[in-house]
């Protein structure tokens, strides 16, 4: 598919604003990240659901599921306006998981993405600009959760990816190059997550216990960055 | 799993039918899924909204009416509300004089109630938020997300319902739901796990002569397991956790609540509550009032919470203010 295809596509060439091997991130290409994570989530709910059982409550990945079949009914809704610009869908997608998944991956997921696309112009991001909203989307879900890195929470998986998508950037890098970067490091930040004793959420009282078992929120993250080096490379 | 269900995806939907079914004093919204009184308070009060996940009937639907709650949101099975509930109820029974929000220590409730109070702030309500924290299975330590949030609901929201009732600021019923809070410990065991209908399987393994002491009300593990023993054991084992853990010396009245976890039959709940009065006079602590039910279950987990509310006088005249809720009414 090719995601530049779309209306909002930049003019190929324009400094910054991506080119046909390396797009910048508009609307479509925010559209397709997020029909592609759906997919994901749909394609690990049982995955994410047996981990969380092991040290949670067991509903990551049927509430995750339920948020982004809402998503979906969203983008598809013929009431929705158009995607005019990325920050409009990242921020629709924000809300509608707030509004419809509840738990800790609702308030956490959805606060992300609302944050990412506040922090994203209305036109279509450059690498650096999409790092910014990166990182608005961690400063928001740590300002929620109170969770740092080493916690066992999805933390561990987005801080570094979202440093290693900032080095690839300032390194000259384009956003598939980024995102790609982003992803590996989301990866094993999420395999990191396994020996650590969690201090955050339902599996903080399992104390010592939850030590051995991969988090399932680490594990969501990386699905969001692979799903996002899939669409841009 | 056997359940008397339809679907596992309607389980929420075909229950709040039948709440608004048996009960014509509630109104149930059902696509919003918020309950609230049918009939609206006279004059302008402290409105006391609470919710987390279904499957902890009576919790908390069954608490709303005069004396008590004035909303209730319940959220996906042992999922929390997500926001617009919760500002759906805030709306739906803000007089003006301000809305409590009763939230369990759990950390999708406290992330879901505190989205909430701050939209509902922006749109002009007046906002207080009652943290409730009273499980001593969990070291309220910087380790964890803090000590759940169990037994001790049902107390912070009928003692503050009360005083809200007639018709106390807000600063001051969110003060007495605190000062409830603070005065109660609670601990739990369990004897089988919960079935989550979408999970269709029970939540933890539990060997049939084996017990989980300090189990949580979503079957989060406690602190350890172990053989099943008499209840006369097990009642001491959960008095010396709890007391442990509270200021409670001799001559100090209480509030107890021996609260079944939805699969223990009241005759079961029955013997508990002898062995704990049994324990409890042994130490010279006075139970003043005295609760014995299914109140904070955890869907069809066997086994019980004992809560502990030290007590006084101004607390025990809140608890027998009248209520009339489908789960606590006395005239």
């Amino acid at each position: 598919m090719d995601h530049n295809a779309g209306p909002g596509s930049p003019d190929p060439g324009t400094a910054g604003r991506g080119t046909p091997e390396d797009p910048a991130l508009d609307a479509p290409l925010a559209e397709a990240w997020i029909r592609a994570l759906a997919a994901a989530v749909d394609a690990h709910e049982r995955e994410l659901t047996d981990l969380d059982s092991a040290i949670g409550d067991g509903d990551h990945g049927s509430n995750l599921h339920r948020g982004f079949t809402a998503v979906l009914a969203v983008l598809d809704s013929p009431d929705t306006p158009g995607p005019a610009d990325a920050g409009a869908v990242l921020g629709r997608t924000g809300r509608t998981l707030i509004s419809k998944v509840g738990g800790a991956s609702g308030p956490l997921y959805g606060s992300a993405f609302r944050a990412m696309g506040a922090a994203l112009p209305p036109s279509p991001a450059t690498p650096a600009e999409f790092a910014g909203a990166l990182a608005a989307g961690l400063a928001a879900v740590r300002q929620l959760g109170g969770a740092g890195p080493g916690d066992k929470t999805l933390v561990d998986a987005y801080a570094p990816a979202l440093a290693a998508f900032e080095q690839a950037v300032a390194g000259g890098a384009g956003l598939a190059r980024a995102a790609e970067a982003a992803a590996e490091a989301a990866e094993e930040g999420m395999r990191a997550t396994t020996p650590l004793q969690a201090r955050k959420g339902r599996a903080s009282y399992l104390g010592p216990r939850s030590i051995g078992h991969q988090d399932p929120g680490a594990t969501s993250t990386a699905l969001l960055f692979r799903t996002l080096a899939d669409v841009t490379g | 799993m056997k359940k008397l269900i339809n679907t596992p995806e309607s389980v929420l939907e075909d229950a709040l039918a039948g709440v608004a079914a048996a009960h014509p004093e509630l109104a149930v919204d059902v696509p919003n899924r918020v309950i609230t009184r049918a009939v609206r308070p006279a004059a302008p009060k402290v409105a006391l909204v609470s919710g987390g996940g279904s499957g902890h009937e009576p919790l908390h639907g069954g608490f709303v009416g005069p004396g008590m709650l004035d909303a209730a949101c319940p959220g996906e099975v042992f999922t929390s509300p997500v926001p617009d509930q919760v500002l759906t109820a805030a709306r739906a029974v803000d007089s003006g004089a301000g809305v409590l929000l009763v939230v369990k220590n759990y950390t999708g409730d406290v992330m879901n109630f505190r989205l909430a109070a701050e939209l509902a702030a922006e749109e002009g309500i007046e906002v207080r938020t009652v943290l409730v924290d009273d499980d001593v299975a969990v070291e309220d330590s910087t380790w964890t997300a803090g000590r759940r949030g169990t037994g001790a609901t049902v107390l912070v929201e009928k003692i503050a319902g009360a005083l809200a009732e007639r018709g106390a600021p807000l600063a001051e019923v969110a003060a007495v739901g605190e000062k409830v809070n603070a005065a109660s410990r609670s601990f739990a065991v369990a004897l089988t796990a919960a079935t989550v209908p979408a999970a269709g399987k029970p939540g933890f393994e539990l060997p049939e002569d084996e017990i989980e002491v300090g189990v949580g009300i979503h079957g989060e593990p406690g602190r350890r397991r172990e053989k099943l023993r008499p209840a006369r054991e097990l009642a001491a084992e959960v008095v010396d956790t709890v007391l442990a853990d509270h200021d409670l010396t001799a001559g100090d009245q209480v509030i107890a609540l021996v609260n079944g976890l939805g699969g223990t039959p009241l005759l079961e709940l029955y013997i508990v509550f002898g062995e704990v009065a049994a324990l409890l006079a042994e130490r010279g602590v006075t139970i003043a009032r005295s609760l014995v039910g299914n109140f904070v279950t955890s869907l069809d987990m066997a086994g019980f919470s004992l809560t502990l509310t030290k007590a006084d006088a101004g607390l025990l005249e809140l608890w027998d203010a009248p209520v009339a809720t489908p789960a606590l009414h006395r005239s």
